[in-house]
This record gives C-alpha cells, sequence and structure tokens, in this order.
C-alpha cells in the first residue's frame, strides 16, 4: 500500500507545505522531514511527505541508466 | 514530471532488459515482488513481457487489503452500522467483501462511509462534524502507519476527541521472514521501496544474515523496478547473494527516523492476522494503551458478526507465492473484479486483480 | 413572474413547483421558456409537434447525475446537451431536436437551476438543436442530489451508412481528437474528501461539427464513438467486441495533459478509464488516415488529435497498449468504478 508520489515544494507553513505535481497541488504535512525548503522534491503518500528526494542519488541514478543504455547501444551496434 | 519521466525512458528500460537477458542466460530464476504497489507497476508497465522467459516474478503478500483478514471487515461494518458514525476509509477498501457484506453495500443501505485520501482529510471531517463520530480504517504497511499514528498525534495534540482508528496496520519484515523460514524456491526478492523509505535498509540486515538470499529494494518506475531485477540476476547467477539498495534516491540505512520514532509512540508491536497465512508474530501494530481512546476497538463496543472464510478461495497459498492466480479454480470464472471473492481480486493492486485487469 | 423574482438568492425550489399549479407554470416559464425559447416548444403542448426529414434519423437518450453539479469547465446543463448532441455525432446524425426532463431536489436554488438552463441553451444555440419538449419534477429533500436531467435527441443522418464496429478491417488506423481523462478528473479533484488543487477543465464540449467535418472530408469513415464513461479503453474494448479483429494502440501516442496525468498519478487511476465528455475516436482506413487527421486538427475541436494505433489481424477480440516502455498488455474492460487508491 505505497503508492507516492515525487511532488515539488512551493510554500511552506509550520507542519504543512503546498506541493505541485504537474499543475495538481495538495496540502501535505511535512513534520516526518528533517529539512525542506521551497522548491525541495518530496515522495509524498497519502497526504504527508515522507522522504526528501536526494537529488545526488537520483542523478547518479539517472547516469547508471544512461551507462547501461550506452553498453546496450553498442552491443547492438557490434552485432550488426 | 521530474523523478517520474526520467525513469520511464523506452530506450533505458529496453537497454536495461538486454542486460539482464545477458547476466540471467539460460538460468531459471524466481523472483517474489513483496510488495502490492511494485505488482501494480509490472502491470501496468508490461514489465513481465519483456523479461526473458527463465525470470518468474512472483506476488508476496505486500497488499495489505489482500492481507486484511475478514474478521477486520466484519468489524469496520458493525462500527459502520452504528448511528452518528462516518467511516472514513482509502478507496481501496470499499469493495472487500467480509463475511456477509462490504462497505460498499453498507454504503448503498444508507451508511455514511467516505473515501479519503489522506487521514487528514479524516481529521478535517472530524473538526467538521462534531456531533459525529469519525472512525477511521487504518490499514497498510510502515509506508502509510506513520500517517495514521501522525493523525492519533495530532488528534491528541488538537483535543480532538470524535476521532477513532480502527487499526490493522501491519509490517514486513517479521512476514518476510515467516516466508523465508517456510519456503526456499525464491531466489531472490524486490523489496519495498517506500516501505523501506520509511524503515531504512538496515531493517532487513537480521532477516538477511539468518537467510542469506538475493535482495534488491526497489523503486515504483519502470526503470527502477528493471535495474533491481538485474542487480538480483547478477546476484543469483554469481550465486552471491547480497542486501542491496537500488532505490537510493529516498531509501537510506536508517530510514525516516521521525516517523519511525512516532510509530513507535503511538504503536506496539503484536501478533497479527493475515488472510490465507495465518499469525505471524511481532507482525501488527496496535494503538498503545495511553492512546486507547483514539482506538475505534476500544472505543466502541459493537457486535460482530460470525466470521465465514470465503470457500474454495486459494488467496492465502498465492500470497505466498506457491500458486498462480490462474491455478485457482474460482480465478476469472466466479471470481472477477466486479465479483470479487478472495481479497488477491478485490484490492487493485491484489496479484488476481492485477493479472486480471492486465492479463499478465 | 419575472425573472428577477424567481432567481433571487434565496429563492429555492419547493414540492410546490412540481405540484402542476402556479408555481410549476412559473418555474416552465420563468426558466426553461424563456431560455430555450423556440416556436415548437413555444406551443406548450402536451407534446411537441416537429417536422421530420424524409431521411434516416438517429434517436438516442441519456441521464445525467454529476457531482459536483458545477465542475471546471462545465455544469450538469452543458454535459446534457452536449452527451446528446455527440451521441447523435458519432452515430453520423446532426442533431436536431432534443427534449429534457428535470427531476429537481426540493431546496434547489433557482440561481443554480437558472445558471444550468442558460448554459444548456447556450450549448444547444451554438449546436443547431432545439430543445422542443420538457417536463419538471420535484421530489423531497434527501430524494435526489441536487437535479438530474434526462435528455433525448433525434438527429438526421448525414453519413450513408450507419457506423458500426463490424465495418472496421485490418489495417485501419484509430484516431482520436486530444487528451485523455480530462472530465473524469475535473470531477474527481473536484469532489470533497480529496482536497487537490488542479488546473484541470472537463472537456465537456459538443462533437457534431468536428464529426460532420470529418465524415465529410472522409466519407469511407469506418466508425467513430465518443469515448465517455469507462474512457478510451472501453470504446476499444466494445469496438472489438466480437469482431474478428485486433486493436493495437500505443501509450505513448496518447495525448493526455500533464495536470491530468499528474491527478491520475496521485490518486492511482488509469487516464484509459477515466471519462471523458469532449472526446471521438475514429476508425478510418488507413489510406484516408493523413487527409482524416489533417482535417481533424484543422478543427478548433480536434487541434491535438492523434492517430494512436491501428487494427491488427491478429490478437483477434483484443485490445493490446503498447506500454511507455515499449512493452504490451492487454486493455480489458474495466469492472466497477475506479476509485482513488493509495496502494
Amino acid at each position: 500500500m505505497c503508492l507516492a508520489v515525487p511532488m515539488q515544494i512551493e510554500k511552506i507553513e509550520n507542519e504543512s507545505a503546498t506541493v505541485n505535481v504537474g499543475g495538481t497541488k495538495r496540502d501535505v504535512n511535512i513534520a516526518f522531514l528533517d529539512d525542506a525548503d521551497i522548491g525541495d522534491y518530496i515522495l509524498v503518500h497519502a497526504g504527508f511527505a515522507i522522504k526528501k528526494i536526494d537529488e545526488k542519488e537520483a542523478e547518479e541514478t539517472v547516469k547508471l541508466l544512461n551507462k547501461m543504455a550506452e553498453i546496450a547501444r553498442n552491443d547492438n551496434s557490434d552485432q550488426s | 514530471m521530474k523523478y517520474i519521466t526520467e525513469y520511464r525512458d523506452r530506450e533505458k528500460a529496453n537497454a536495461i532488459a538486454n542486460r539482464i537477458v545477458a547476466v540471467a542466460k539460460d538460468q531459471s530464476m524466481t523472483i517474489m515482488e513483496v510488495c502490492g504497489t511494485h505488482t501494480m507497476a509490472l502491470a501496468r508497465f508490461g514489465i513481465r513481457q519483456i523479461l526473458p522467459q527463465n525470470i518468474n516474478l512472483i506476488s508476496g503478500p505486500g497488499c495489505p487489503v489482500c492481507v486484511t483478514p475478514n474478521r477486520y471487515l466484519d468489524h469496520a461494518i458493525a462500527l459502520a452500522r452504528q448511528d452518528n458514525t462516518i467511516i472514513c476509509t482509502f478507496g481501496d477498501m470499499i469493495k472487500v467483501p467480509g463475511s456477509t457484506s462490504s462497505l460498499e453495500s453498507e454504503r448503498a443501505r444508507g451508511q455514511d462511509i467516505r473515501i479519503v485520501y489522506s487521514t487528514l482529510d479524516a481529521l478535517e471531517l472530524a473538526r467538521n462534524n462534531i456531533d459525529k463520530e469519525i472512525i477511521f480504517l487504518g490499514v497498510g504497511f510502515e509506508t502509510t502507519a506513520p500517517t495514521i499514528a501522525a493523525s492519533i498525534d495530532i488528534a491528541s495534540r488538537q483535543s480532538i476527541s470524535n476521532y477513532s482508528v480502527l487499526c490493522a496496520n501491519k509490517v514486513v519484515p517479521p512476514a518476510l521472514l515467516a516466508l523465508l523460514s517456510g519456503r526456499t524456491e525464491i531466489d531472490g526478492f524486490i523489496l519495498p521501496g517506500h516501505v523501506s523509505t520509511i524503515i531504512g535498509s538496515e531493517s532487513y540486515t537480521p532477516i538477511f544474515e539468518k537467510h542469506p538470499v538475493a535482495c534488491s529494494i526497489a523503486g515504483f518506475e519502470p526503470s527502477d523496478m528493471l535495474e533491481a531485477i538485474y542487480e538480483l540476476a547478477v546476484q543469483i547467477s554469481s550465486g552471491d547473494p547480497k542486501l542491496h539498495n537500488s532505490y537510493r534516491r529516498v531509501v537510506t540505512a536508517n530510514g525516516n527516523i521521525k516517523a519511525k520514532a512516532l510509530l513507535n509512540r503511538i504503536f506496539e508491536a503484536s501478533d497479527a492476522e493475515w488472510r490465507g497465512i495465518g499469525n505471524i508474530p511481532e507482525s501488527g501494530l496496535s494503538i498503545r494503551d495511553e492512546f486507547s481512546s483514539y482506538d475505534a476497538a476500544k472505543k466502541f463496543n459493537v457486535t460482530i458478526e460470525e466470521t465465514v472464510e470465503p470457500a474454495g478461495c486459494r488467496c492465502g497459498e498465492i500470497l505466498t507465492g506457491n500458486i498462480k492466480p490462474a491455478d485457482c479454480p474460482l480465478f476469472g470464472n466466479n471470481c472477477t473484479p466486479s465479483h470479487p471473492i478472495g481479497a488477491c481480486m478485490v484490492s487493485s493492486e491484489g496479484t488476481c486483480a492485477a493479472h486480471f485487469k492486465y492479463g499478465s | 413572474m419575472n425573472e428577477t423574482q424567481l432567481s433571487n438568492n434565496e429563492s429555492r425550489i419547493t414540492m410546490a413547483h412540481g405540484g402542476g399549479g402556479i408555481q410549476s407554470q412559473e418555474l416552465i416559464q420563468g426558466i426553461f421558456a424563456s431560455h430555450f425559447s423556440n416556436p415548437i416548444l413555444n406551443a406548450m403542448g402536451d407534446a411537441a409537434i416537429v417536422e421530420i426529414p424524409r431521411t434516416y434519423l438517429a434517436y438516442t437518450t441519456d441521464s445525467y447525475v454529476v457531482k459536483p453539479i458545477f465542475f471546471p469547465g462545465g455544469d450538469i446543463g452543458k454535459l446534457a446537451v452536449c452527451g446528446t448532441v455527440n451521441d447523435l455525432a458519432v452515430s453520423g446524425a446532426r442533431a436536431i431536436y432534443m427534449t429534457a426532463g428535470f427531476i429537481i431536489e426540493e431546496g434547489f436554488e433557482f440561481k443554480q437551476l437558472e445558471s444550468i438552463v442558460a448554459s444548456m441553451a447556450t450549448v444547444a444555440r451554438a449546436c443547431g438543436i432545439m430543445i422542443v419538449a420538457g417536463d419538471t419534477k420535484v421530489v423531497e429533500k434527501g430524494n435526489c442530489d441536487g437535479i438530474f436531467i434526462n435528455t433525448s435527441g433525434i438527429g438526421q443522418l448525414f453519413v450513408k451508412q450507419a457506423m458500426t464496429s463490424s465495418r472496421i478491417e485490418t489495417g485501419d488506423v484509430i484516431i482520436i481528437n486530444g487528451s485523455i481523462a480530462d472530465h473524469g478528473m475535473a470531477i474527481m479533484s473536484a469532489r470533497e474528501g480529496l482536497s487537490m488543487d488542479t488546473s484541470i477543465e472537463s472537456d465537456c464540449a459538443p462533437l457534431n461539427s468536428l464529426a460532420e467535418h470529418l465524415s465529410a472530408a472522409v466519407p469511407n469513415i469506418k466508425f467513430m464513438r465518443d469515448a465517455t464513461r469507462g474512457g478510451l479503453a472501453t470504446v476499444l474494448c466494445e469496438a472489438v467486441g466480437e469482431n474478428n479483429f485486433g486493436i493495437e494502440i500505443d501509450e505513448s501516442k496518447i495525448p493526455l495533459k500533464e495536470g491530468t496525468a499528474a491527478a491520475c498519478e496521485l490518486l492511482g487511476i488509469d487516464p484509459l478509464y477515466v471519462a471523458n465528455e469532449g472526446k471521438l475516436v475514429a476508425v478510418v482506413p488507413a489510406d484516408s488516415a493523413e487527409v482524416a487527421l489533417a482535417t481533424m486538427q484543422s478543427h478548433p475541436q480536434g487541434k491535438e488529435s492523434e492517430i494512436i494505433g491501428c487494427v491488427t489481424e491478429d490478437n483477434v477480440g483484443k485490445v493490446n497498449l503498447i506500454t511507455t516502455i515499449g512493452s504490451r498488455r492487454l486493455i480489458t474492460m474495466l469492472s466497477g468504478e475506479q476509485l482513488p487508491r493509495i496502494c
């Protein structure tokens, strides 16, 4: 039971933040976060932020995926 | 949609699938996705169809609706039948059949049952309807349990006395341990990404040390899941199981400390009944005595009808990965999403519903 | 009785407005007749006397219950006229006459009623359909949710052959006139309990002009259907039905607005099954596909038209979706309504 969506913080008021994904906004509770700033991306589950998304790690993952795609491209061109 | 779209790229997904083929070769591998949200996502993106035939994905017990026993539904229905009561629930629970009724049928009979997206919405209802009792149906694993704990915490801090929770929350590690202790044909586990966001990857270490098996914590986008499967294929083919984390952008070693602290403050571990599986020690969460005025099970004295389990239903075996939905004689015949018999068909993330809907 | 008296802020529908007496007359004259005014309706007979052209007719009926009654992009009145016009349009018929029956809850505000009726009149005029007969019933408070509308509509066929799915053949191309799931998600996010703020507007719009243009440009068009309740997936499943072909569509080609996609992600809803109120699915022969697409894209109701798939010889009776990542999955009929989920 774990549907959670990355949303960006637009406004913070005490324990509540207005977050946005693709133009859909909602107020979520951010009491579980250690720190949160406007512009941060957070993972939202059932109206609560359960984690701030680690930008560096996200970039690393995308790099890893790109590398795999590159290997696959090279494999394909080797075969052809 | 940042952090979504980039993980749904066609070229990258196929590249990883090719890598999986290269690593797995002809070796047969059985991999269980523990979490129901993974089951749904795998089906939605057609992940099974781009994997080689020798990789067999099976669905585990991580759909909270599916493992919620009939008795709980019967209790919720009894509460719904009280006067001046509004039952709030996640949409997932509304069609689940109890012994003789369901929340959907009760709503049709005129009981006030509302679908909410968050416990915060239920609290708002409680503030706006002070003459009514608002009862929230607390189901879900460690991802959802903190949001329910938070609602009890807020209700207690703001003295909202007409709010309570009927709690059937469960935790994943004891179920994983029970699975591993009983069955050994599973070569690897895709571990739940958002449960792990809360509990942290370290939570699995004791289980892994006792039963070393290939493990990878995965996110829910296609590239996330494929990358985790690739990791598992590498581990399985090399015979070198690891506790790997493929979802590092939100899963850390220790998880969400604040959420865990709140869970611990509001709830205590208890034995819990899992539909089809039975009792698993320390696998449930119960509201601590200190907060018993928010525990709907203690606050209201209702008569619960006698529990009847559906005949012929093999949900239990499906939940533990022992059979596939098609092996159940009810699947697609008597049991369909519009007339579900077992809980695996009721929840949209249930294995049977996903198999029925996406034909995988 | 003048309109301002009827529609001041406090006035509400009472049981007397459905009683058939003076108040009923006031309601009919003050609101319905004044907005819908046309020679046939103004005769105020027990039945409308209409002239029927010497041709084939299309005849449809539908009922409208929507919550909330006013939603971003429309209201129940606009929905009722568009729905009726569209059912006729995709059957290849030009809407000419319609009737409207109103079931109104005691206590309903006049102001809201008038606003609904006014939007019906506006769309009806724009579509060239006359509302020629109507009925009003008032039910006790609690016996209906604000207002329900039932309509019937008659249209004159502008195509030579009735459009049935049995005319569809292997190789035909499937086109949609724009983004899916906007209506259903606009409605869902406007409902209480979900407290979301979205920019999503219903796509509620009449498709009569688009359908007629398309049929004129592509006379050998095989099939049209408006993808309402059950969404695009349901229309395609119905189209394959018992027929001797399959359908394959490409998820990445299906127009979906970012805001709508985001709301679907958040609530765990599959946009393929979400209702539309201004979406036309057309099946045309492959050699007419370009003309059809260009015709649709040059029409105001079809600017975002896309070819989303084709009719296949294999997978008979099945709808296959090529997913975002290029894999395939089966699309089946929806069982029950889609509910927001967090799982």
